[in-house]
């Protein structure tokens, strides 16, 4: 029979030698191998002290964007919500009031905006969905929670801090430490 | 008036020895648990334990506080008395063998000369043997008293390892009694730190035998097959909680560090420090420096059950009997046939 592949190799079936049979040789020789390993790099990454980076296309939680004039770019139009698999997202569209055009970029907004992490898959089909460059998934992960209820996040934990009258904080949500 | 003729303060001495000798075997004991854990992963690539304390050094001291902080559960059907006592015993037991060790010369303090060792008796390799039985008792009565099927299968294997390797370490001992002339751990001791060479030269065989035997009586791996989790669960201490569990653990580690000591004493001169002349300096620094030998042989012995341990898989249990029976006594009778044939022919 052809071998699969070339890495097999013949078992010697040759009865064992006296020094063979005394194991202790061979004992030694296994010891040597895991004292070399004393001296090996650990491939440990300490997690919360170091972080290994991620994939430049990983997608993780989502972030709700701002224009430059740190606008809400939403419209709440529903076609991430529409998009997606899971049906994580809910949304309320309001319209926008006189005065409030430094707030939100266009005449309609979502006044409630919810993605329910238990349900999202983390697909990125909202991200491609819409229209506004408004949804992103960012580079973090939802972190653990003791209540599903937590795992509903509103526009207050998905929106990126105002890059005008807040850029501290939006360095550090981007993990920019200052 | 004076009810007994005793030097009374021979006893406070040795009562004081005693503690002394037994906190310090707990302590380290203690962090051998941790070294354990530490050469394991190191051998592994790991890091091991380092989040409590610098170092993970404050890890035992974690594992202790869980292990008391946890429920104390007797199963109902087990033998409540032996249950409790098992754990116990083999504490006691392993504690036992430190009585005989000579941990140093001896110490010059108030006026007095102070033994480094509880009780120099002129048996004390066959009181070493006998504590060393008495060390199966413990798991045993524990696995036994279980009432478990798991914990008394693991027990049967415990008493039957223990019972073919001692065979074979007791013929090891007497070719090592043939060549030393006494039963004494200090005489021993004390020629091997005069001037002559360590036994180890003598008994190499001997050594090996008795190595790979006190390897089997303390159950640690390639023989553990009293607790070979994959066949028994947990073995002998599988209803065993908090800190009764915590004993048998520690019992085991202990047991180590008294084998150690042991081998350390009996074939590797125990505190006699090599190419180093002890009548140079002080006779009281001379006994430091001769405990921290010690020590470090002790340390060294554990390190090499570790790597042992770390390397090499668990045996069959056929395999175990086969090495005990077939192997170790004839090998052993084998050593003191050759020990004999070169006394006489020395003489």
């Amino acid at each position: 029979m052809q071998a699969l592949t070339n890495k097999s190799i013949a078992v010697n079936r040759s009865p064992m030698t006296f020094w063979e049979r005394l194991y202790l040789i061979n004992i030694i020789k296994g010891m040597m191998i895991t004292f070399s390993h004393m001296f090996k790099k650990q491939p440990t990454v300490r997690y919360p002290e170091q972080k290994r980076e991620f994939s430049p296309v990983f997608r993780g939680l989502h972030v709700l964007n701002r224009d430059e004039q740190g606008r809400e770019n939403c419209t709440a139009c529903g076609l991430c919500a529409v998009a997606c698999p899971a049906e994580a997202i809910t949304m309320e569209a309001a319209e926008r009031q006189e005065g409030e055009e430094h707030l939100y970029k266009e005449e309609k907004y979502a006044a409630k905006y919810e993605i329910n992490m238990l349900r999202c898959i983390f697909c990125g089909l909202c991200e491609e969905a819409c229209p506004k460059d408004a949804i992103y998934l960012s580079e973090t992960f939802a972190p653990a929670n003791y209540t599903r209820k937590g795992f509903i996040y509103d526009k207050n934990d998905l929106l990126i801090p105002n890059t005008l009258t807040n850029a501290t904080e939006l360095a550090k949500a981007k993990g920019v430490e200052a | 008036m004076t009810l007994l003729a005793l030097d009374w303060a021979i006893i406070i001495e040795k009562l004081i020895l005693i503690v002394i000798i037994v906190l310090t075997t707990l302590l380290i004991t203690l962090y051998t648990t941790f070294g354990e854990r530490k050469v394991a992963a190191i051998l592994q690539d790991r890091p091991g334990p380092n989040r409590a304390g610098p170092f993970g050094l404050l890890q035992p001291l974690a594992d202790g506080l869980k292990l008391i902080m946890k429920e104390e559960i007797i199963p109902t059907s087990a033998s409540k008395w032996l249950f409790i006592l098992g754990p116990g015993l083999a504490m006691t037991a392993s504690l036992m063998t430190s009585a005989v060790i000579p941990w140093g010369t001896e110490i010059h303090l108030f006026g007095r000369t102070i033994e480094l060792q509880v009780a120099d008796i002129n048996i004390g390799l066959l009181y070493v043997f006998a504590v060393v039985s008495m060390g199966v008792y413990g798991i045993m009565i524990g696995g036994w008293a279980s009432n478990n099927k798991f914990s008394l299968m693991s027990a049967l294997r415990a008493a039957s390892q223990a019972i073919s390797y001692e065979i074979a370490m007791g013929l090891a001992l007497i070719a090592l009694l043939m060549s030393t002339g006494t039963l004494s751990l200090k005489t021993i001791v004390a020629d091997q730190a005069a001037g002559h060479w360590w036994n180890v030269v003598y008994q190499p065989l001997g050594f090996l035998i008795f190595f790979i035997c006190a390897m089997a009586e303390c159950n640690r791996t390639p023989f553990d097959l009293p607790e070979a989790e994959n066949e028994l669960n947990f073995g002998y201490h599988q209803e065993y909680s908090s800190m009764k569990l915590g004993f048998y653990l520690f019992a085991e580690y202990v047991n180590m560090i008294m084998s150690s000591a042991i081998m350390a004493s009996m074939y590797f001169g125990g505190y006699d420090l090599p190419f180093f002349d002890e009548t140079t300096v002080a006779p009281n620094i001379a006994a430091i420096i001769g405990v921290g030998t010690l020590l470090i042989k002790i340390v060294l012995f554990v390190f090499l059950f570790m790597w042992i341990r770390w390397t090499i898989p668990r045996f069959r249990y056929d395999q175990l009997m086969n090495l005990g029976w077939k192997k170790m006594i004839p090998l052993a009778l084998f050593n003191m046939l050759i020990t004999g044939a070169i006394i006489l022919s020395k003489s």
